[in-house]
């Protein structure tokens, strides 16, 4: 493994030479398009044209307008006034790192804003949601819940693989229910049928743990914390370690051999028995054991008998009645969008309300997972509903953010976008695509992308992991704030060359005033106010030279607090 | 280090963006008047990654079906043999105490690293934290300006702060020897004061109608946290040039032997929790070569290390652990290797509050009995540890969800623990 890194790392420059050669080709087709606003785009890409297609006629606004007017009544009854409305490209920027971990690039604010159409923002975030690069970060968000961030089992798990596998069902935008069928039920290798990396995960030296299954299903597709069941009765909701022992006994069946995932329908789960005298008594090394069959901890009249126990499992998971399996995914998404679930902790959500047909008027995931259910389990239009509310389109200033009573008021009643710091991941990223100018994604050349893929193992190392399953991220710690202010890639990217942003600028621009404006788009999506100009424009006039004045610049907006948050 | 020779001490740190005050109390942490135990405590834990094999560390079994080629040598410690690659830890082996009967329930890396080095074994809903981290949170190290909690090399299953916060996390530094890592900014002087004057006024522009909620981000504080270790004195712990050519050949000339020695200078500086990783343990195949090749990193930094403390008056207030997250089958496998085995294996033990001297439990020369005598679960191991070094490992904390969580999940092993009084 080691010795594979340092291999790729050895080609690091070759492939770096090869990549600014491919950069320099670009520049030089097209040396000053970006330093410069654009003029109104007038061809539009096909995907482009579908997106405003599907804006234009879709049937979200009931939904979106509903949504709205619960928000409209929770604020009221707080007596808390919402934010003022963002500047379009604050909503962009929280747009771009909500549905696809990166910030946009100069290329195109410039494009977004040479856009005249009053409904440009929707249009812009539905090209987004078709773009492969939302897809991409929504299956590594989506997939923490369901396969954990724990490496697993060598061989028998790949995780890149599930990754991938769920990147592709959300880009062609595959019913999300068909999607966890096939997940929980399909059978094959983790290789050729990615999806049944769900089911290896819980391969732990050479056996599968059942349990850990279940606990996935609960909290993952059901929104419940079942899993604390494992050990005791659940203290608040009405969950018993033999409805637990029941979830992980529908994975009994599983059988994991060097041919993939199957079931053997005589395997049943047994269960080791604690020792008599209970687990201090000591000395038991022999297990008891007893037969634990399938069950499910509630709905059990929609749970089929066909089909094998994992079959079953997953028609009875994604079954229209299951209304906590719609409203814990819509929880999740809600989290992905905003930062925290509506419900937290985001996998354990209150039991849904009592009428079969109708929804909870105080609480919006059960609004929208209805919409959800009703929809074909479109978790397109699910993201598309969220990022077209009034929320989404609030600034995250508040008169109520300057003391710290008001501010956990104004979070509570959600009267103001909230600010969130941004996954190390989705900074590395961001960081990348600041330092370019023009848009990085798949289209992107194959050795940027490869540059990135290893500047990225690199820096998370040094950063730290990732937010936990739940999406909880902590304020920047000091080892964080050093890589940063400090580390091997902060200053690669902040270097003033023809190849990176600092350079291209510095080069490009007409004047000091521009480069400041540039500087500012590529890095926090916004223009300079002016305390800002006039605070930061002697870093470019006093500098020895106009590359290291644009460095500094760049290094400051790279090391701001606005920077590595949603806001 | 260059750079920061050229300024007055904390410069940078005069720049107050959001006029939080900010005074650092005056350095304590050496307790140079203090000798003995009654030195502030520290644990040193040196993590044997990829799971060693008890039969060719400390363990061995020559001379019978399981034993493979390795050779045992006798040992300062009565009645305990050592594989023969191991001399020099051999000579000291009296200032250890030898466990030969470890039993955790996790047989995977991951897993058994997480089991191992919290006490509790891997929680979906929850991260615990390693027991670096609650060292570092439960002992106070007044004037410390380096991190509390350091971890030294290249570790495959970084130790996490868990529930107690990202702030616990260890401070990594993969090549020990040299400096810290990522504290030399890239620009020296004036240049680094404009940078930040910079950053500060992006920070006020930013904090305009968002007040408390950047307050809560602890940002500026942080930062200044971050200037203040750059510019620190205590920072020539992580350099070991200025020991003499003997110390550094004592530990070792490898990245293991240099870690060993940046954690003894971390301990005399204040740091009270320091990790050092050695990787390379995970001997599938090619098992007893493979633990040559280790054993020649470990033997003589581990045997330095002790020593060392010793003649400086440190082993008494520091504990030092060493272990793996398993041990390895009795049985060899076809490519003359061993697999995962957490059913009996090997660690030692000393320093501070723990034993010193003693051996403990013994494993089935012959492979059969699964279970070892005298078992010694690695959740009692825990709070062992934890109770040598003066933390209340019963202590219960509550998580970020309010759940209360008790420091360790086992109790401390009497005859672990050293005789105190």
């Amino acid at each position: 493994m080691k010795r594979g890194q340092s291999f790729y790392r050895a080609l690091l420059p070759g492939v770096a030479l090869a990549v600014m050669g491919a950069l320099l080709l670009a520049a030089a087709r097209d040396p000053r398009s970006l330093a410069a606003p654009a003029a109104p785009a007038a061809a539009r890409t096909p995907a482009q044209e579908s997106a405003h297609a599907t804006v234009a006629g879709d049937d979200k606004a009931a939904t979106v307008a509903a949504l709205d007017a619960l928000l409209v009544s929770r604020w009221g009854q707080a007596g808390i006034e919402p934010a003022a409305p963002a500047d379009d490209l604050d909503v962009l920027r929280r747009a771009w790192l909500g549905l696809a971990g990166t910030i946009p690039s100069v290329e195109e604010i410039r494009g977004f804003e040479a856009d005249p159409g009053a409904e440009r923002l929707d249009r812009w975030m539905a090209m987004l949601l078709a773009d492969r690069r939302a897809a991409d970060h929504l299956a590594r968000r989506l997939a923490r819940p369901l396969v954990g961030e724990d490496g697993g089992q060598f061989i028998v798990f790949r995780r890149d693989r599930f990754i991938d596998w769920l990147a592709g069902r959300l880009e062609s935008n595959e019913p999300f229910d068909r999607t966890v069928t096939a997940m929980v039920a399909n059978s094959g290798l983790w290789t050729d049928s990615p999806e049944v990396n769900f089911i290896t995960q819980a391969m732990a030296d050479g056996v599968l743990d059942e349990d850990r299954l279940a606990g996935r299903v609960s909290r993952a597709l059901l929104g419940q914390r079942i899993d604390c069941a494992e050990c005791h009765d659940h203290p608040f909701a009405p969950y018993t370690r033999g409805q637990y022992e029941g979830l992980a006994a529908c994975f009994g069946q599983v059988r994991v051999t060097g041919l993939g995932v199957e079931d053997d329908p005589a395997r049943v789960l047994s269960i080791d028995l604690p020792p008599p005298g209970g687990d201090d008594a000591g000395g038991a090394m022999q297990p008891r054991t007893r037969k634990v069959p399938p069950r499910v901890p509630f709905g059990t009249e929609w749970l089929p008998t066909s089909g094998t126990h994992r079959q079953n499992l997953a028609a009875w998971i994604v079954d229209p009645r299951n209304r906590r399996f719609h409203r814990a995914v819509v929880n999740r998404c809600w989290a992905v969008v905003f930062g925290r679930g509506w419900h937290e902790p985001v996998d354990d959500l209150p039991d849904p309300p009592e009428e079969p047909e109708g929804f909870d008027p105080g609480d919006p995931v059960d609004l929208l997972a209805a919409d959800f259910r009703d929809h074909g389990c479109d978790l397109r239009r699910l993201f598309s509903i969220l990022t077209r509310s009034r929320l989404f389109h609030l600034s995250s200033r508040h008169p109520l953010r300057d003391d710290a009573a008001g501010n956990k008021a104004l979070d509570a009643a959600w009267a103001a976008f909230p600010i969130t710091p941004c996954g190390p991941d989705v900074m590395i990223t961001a960081l990348v695509q600041a330092t370019s100018l023009r848009t990085i994604d798949r289209g992107s050349h194959l050795v940027t992308r490869t540059i990135r893929f290893f500047r990225e193992v690199d820096f998370i190392r040094d950063y730290g992991p990732t937010d936990d399953a739940n999406g909880r991220r902590e304020p920047a710690t000091i080892p964080q704030t050093l890589v940063r202010m400090n580390g091997r890639l902060a200053r690669e990217l902040v270097e003033a060359n023809p190849f990176t942003a600092a350079g291209r600028i510095a080069r490009l621009a007409g004047d000091d005033e521009a480069r400041l404006e540039l500087a500012f788009l590529a890095m926090l999506t916004r223009r300079p106010t002016p305390e800002e100009r006039s605070a930061l424009r002697s870093l470019l006039t006093t500098a020895p030279s106009r590359a290291e004045g644009m460095q500094d610049l760049c290094w400051a907006l790279m090391n701001s607090l606005e920077f590595g948050w949603n806001h | 280090m260059r750079h920061l020779t050229m300024h007055p001490r904390r410069t940078w740190c005069r720049i107050a963006p959001l006029g939080l005050s900010f005074a650092l109390p005056a350095l304590t942490s050496r307790s140079g008047g203090l000798r003995g135990s009654e030195r502030p405590t520290a644990l040193v834990a040196i993590w044997l990654a990829g799971g060693p094999s008890q039969l060719e560390t400390f363990d061995p079994h020559p001379g019978t079906s399981i034993g493979g080629p390795t050779q045992a040598i006798d040992t300062r410690l009565p009645g305990a043999r050592i594989a023969a690659d191991y001399p020099r830890l051999a000579e000291c082996l009296d200032r250890f105490t030898l466990v030969r009967s470890l039993v955790s329930r996790e047989g995977d890396h991951e897993r058994g690293a997480h089991t191992i080095r919290t006490g509790y074994r891997p929680d979906p809903l929850l991260r615990h934290p390693a027991l670096g981290a609650v060292v570092a949170h439960e002992l106070p190290a007044e004037g410390l300006e380096l991190p509390r909690f350091v971890s030294l090399g290249d570790d495959p299953f970084p130790s996490r702060g868990g529930y107690l916060g990202a702030t616990l996390d260890p401070y990594r530094v993969t090549v020990p020897g040299l400096a810290g890592q990522n504290l030399v900014p890239h620009v020296g002087g004036d240049r680094q004061l404009r940078r930040l004057e910079a950053v500060d006024q992006l920070s006020r522009s930013f904090a305009f109608g968002r007040g408390a909620a950047v307050l809560g981000t602890l940002d500026d504080h942080t930062r200044r946290a971050a200037l203040t270790l750059m510019e620190s004195d205590q920072l020539s712990a992580f350099a070991i040039a200025d020991e003499p050519e003997s110390v550094r050949t004592a530990y070792g000339d490898t990245p293991f032997g240099r870690g060993c020695l940046v954690a003894r200078r971390l301990v005399e500086t204040g740091v009270r929790s320091v990790e050092v990783t050695l990787p390379g343990f995970d001997t599938h195949a090619a098992n007893f070569s493979g633990h040559t090749s280790q054993a020649a990193l470990l033997d003589p930094a581990l045997a330095a290390l002790v020593h060392d403390l010793e003649t400086r008056d440190l082993l008494d207030s520091t504990a030092v652990i060493v272990v793996g997250e398993f041990g390895r089958t009795p049985s060899i496998n076809p490519l003359d290797g061993r697999d995962h085995w957490p059913h009996g294996f090997s660690c030692l033990l000393t320093g501070a509050g723990l034993a010193r001297g003693r051996l403990v439990g013994a494993t089935d020369p012959r492979g059969e009995a699964r279970q070892p005598s005298d078992p010694i679960d690695v959740a009692d191991l825990a709070a062992t540890v934890l109770a040598a070094v003066g933390v209340e490992w019963a202590r219960e904390v509550a998580t970020p969800i309010g759940r209360p969580m008790k420091l360790a999940p086992g109790r401390p092993v009497p005859r672990l623990l050293a005789d105190r009084g």
